[in-house]
């Protein structure tokens, strides 16, 4: 009896002591994940030779908005925010538009075709043109430095179609699809007045992934839309943060001469990073749920 | 049996092409994406024979002179070949060896976490990085590695110039891949875990089952298949390095190490408009893929039995 008693109190610790372990371990990965980006977020309201001294590690020191002001005030990055916000709008409800026209009639399980239909979009996952043939029909299509570019030759986001197929086929009830019909509804009354409004919460997860695809890509800009006045806003950090160089907007700003230009330099790289990355950050956490949920859906036997 | 009403046997014997009648809005909703589809995946797939021809835009995809493996035979007698497929082959392969286990481990562990609230939280944290733009992470990897007064070097205490040294590039690579993708990869494995019946955790318990022994024994065994798939699926991609974080990273000193197929595939095409000599190495690169993806699928498969690819 005793000896039993024992045991359990052993496990009943041993529990507590791995719980104990565990959430340590979880608090230094989270740091580990969070601290890069909370460092920049010091740095750039901070006085970047204190940055470069490491007296910012934990707390800002020498406080300033100067990074900010000059973001806001740089004409080419301005232009780009602006150009990403136009990308990412139209690309989403694109994008969101073509998910669903293809994963709808693909989750009607008596549709001829319907097989064939998936395979052919689903090999354009594993196989395609590459780079270069790719980039000669964009070219011969005359979607070059158009908006067009930016999302038409992407097609169909397959993986993110078949997540959304397979929902259509296990959350929306048959019967409900069924009776629509029988009341004579065509299928395309039936798609908009009772699929639509049934799949909310996968399409704010395809509104989110497709939103933070286009906020993010700087890479079919730099191939389709060689004109600078269409980059989207990676595309001008990657001179900012990646080839350092100060636009001739930044320079002229600046009276105190190369050691204020540098500086200035330095803070806008800083506060750059933050300007591009904390929209889609606020975001995300929204639709935490349902993208999870989403995921599950597109996991093994979904 | 009235006519207007036809029996769900009826409904079966219905001809192919009055199926498809029925449904000819369905076709017409796919007609969109199909064409695009068309158009801009599969016609360039067709025009992978520019590889084989000497393409010249006058003349167009179809209408060039045909030149065979020249463009081939021109790659893999060029200087770098060697370098750049050795540089392409190892680092995926570390990349897949560092990256991979990773997130199976976090996930295992987050969800054996008991307070919901602080695992939602821990959560939320992993996931944010995978939400930024691959330029911002190699700008803020440029900050952090900075020679002067960069991060890495103001606890390190050092002035190394990470970025130059071509022996730092994989680690530089891989690590802020983990940084940015592992968190998002635990996603499908927490949803294989969600499957787990709670109270096999309970009868372990009573068994005298340790925290440990539970992961090992309830958890993992449950992952498997997941573990399987996302197995073959990363083995698909061995060849396709994360191409912008290369071009991103790469500097003319750490090109030992930096300089991979995906690029010069990018560099030969797009900036010096070789477009044919630029396809023949990409579809080599192709080719190695697919090579690759069959081989581990076998092998896989012969693991696991019930875990069936495509």
């Amino acid at each position: 009896m005793g000896k039993k008693k024992k045991t359990g109190q052993l496990h009943g610790l041993s529990d507590r002591t791995s719980d104990i372990i565990l959430v340590v371990i979880c608090l230094i990965i989270v740091f580990l994940v969070a601290y890069p980006l909370y460092y920049v977020l010091v740095a750039s309201v901070s006085n970047p030779y204190d940055v470069y001294a490491g007296k910012t590690f934990l707390l800002p020191s020498g406080f300033t908005l100067d990074g900010y002001k000059a973001v806001f005030a740089d004409k080419s990055i301005i232009t780009g925010f602006l150009n990403s916000i136009k990308y990412t709008v139209v690309g989403t409800v694109f994008s969101v538009v073509m998910i669903y026209l293809s994963a709808y009639p693909l989750s009607v399980k008596n549709l001829p075709g319907r097989k064939f239909i998936s395979i052919f979009f689903i090999i354009t996952m594993y196989f395609g043109g590459g780079l270069m043939p790719t980039y000669l029909v964009v070219r011969d299509t005359g979607l070059i430095d158009t908006i067009w570019a930016m999302f038409l030759p992407g097609g169909v986001a397959v993986g993110n179609m078949i997540i959304v197929r397979n929902f259509f086929e296990h959350s929306i009830p048959k019967e409900m699809i069924e009776a629509a019909e029988i009341d004579g509804c065509s299928k395309w009354t039936t798609f908009i007045k009772i699929v639509v409004p049934l799949s909310k919460s996968i399409m704010a997860v395809m509104v989110v992934f497709s939103m933070v695809a286009y906020w993010n890509d700087w890479f079919t800009a730099l191939i389709y839309l060689p004109g600078k006045e269409n980059a989207p806003l990676p595309l001008v950090l990657r001179n900012i943060l990646i080839k350092s160089s100060a636009s001739a907007s930044q320079a002229g700003m600046i009276s105190g001469g190369y050691a204020e230009l540098s500086k200035l330099t330095e803070m806008i790289k800083f506060s750059s990073v933050i300007v591009a990355a904390l929209p889609m950050l606020i975001i995300y956490p929204f639709v935490q749920k349902y993208f999870e949920k989403g995921m599950m859906a597109g996991a093994v036997k979904g | 049996m009235a006519s207007s009403k036809r029996t769900p046997a009826q409904t079966e014997q219905k001809s192919v092409w009055e199926r498809m009648g029925d449904h000819w809005q369905l076709y017409l909703m796919l007609s969109v994406p199909l064409i695009l589809t068309i158009i801009y995946k599969y016609v360039p797939m067709y025009g992978i024979q520019i590889a084989f021809r000497d393409y010249k835009s006058v003349r167009g995809m179809w209408g060039s002179e045909w030149v065979g493996l020249k463009w081939f035979q021109r790659f893999f007698s060029s200087p770098n070949c060697i370098r750049m497929i050795k540089n392409t082959i190892l680092l995926s392969f570390y990349s897949l060896l560092w990256s991979f286990p990773i997130p199976i481990i976090l996930s295992l562990a987050i969800n054996q976490l008991r307070f919901k609230r602080f695992k939602r939280s821990v959560q939320t944290i992993l996931y944010a990085p995978h939400f930024i733009s691959i330029m911002v992470v190699c700008g803020m990897l440029r900050i952090f590695l900075s020679p002067s007064g960069g991060l890495i070097n103001l606890i390190a205490g050092t002035g190394i110039d990470f970025l130059s040294e071509a022996s730092a590039f994989r680690t530089i690579y891989i690590a802020s891949g983990i940084w940015q993708d592992a968190g998002w990869g635990i996603i499908v494995y927490m949803a294989s875990l969600a499957n787990v019946d709670v109270s096999q955790y309970e009868a372990a318990k009573i068994d005298g089952a340790s925290l440990f022994q539970r992961i090992r024994y309830i958890d993992l065994p449950e992952l498997v298949p997941q573990i399987v798939l996302m197995l073959i699926m990363s083995a698909g991609n061995l060849m396709n390095v994360g191409f912008e974080k290369v071009f991103l990273l790469q500097t003319d000193l750490n090109k030992a190490t930096s300089d991979v197929i995906a690029v010069y595939v990018y560099q030969q095409g797009i900036e010096h408009a070789k477009y044919s000599y630029s396809t023949a190495v990409g579809l080599f690169n192709t080719v190695v893929n697919v090579i690759l993806l069959i081989i581990v699928n076998k092998i896989t498969s012969k693991i696991s039995e019930d875990v069936s690819f495509v």
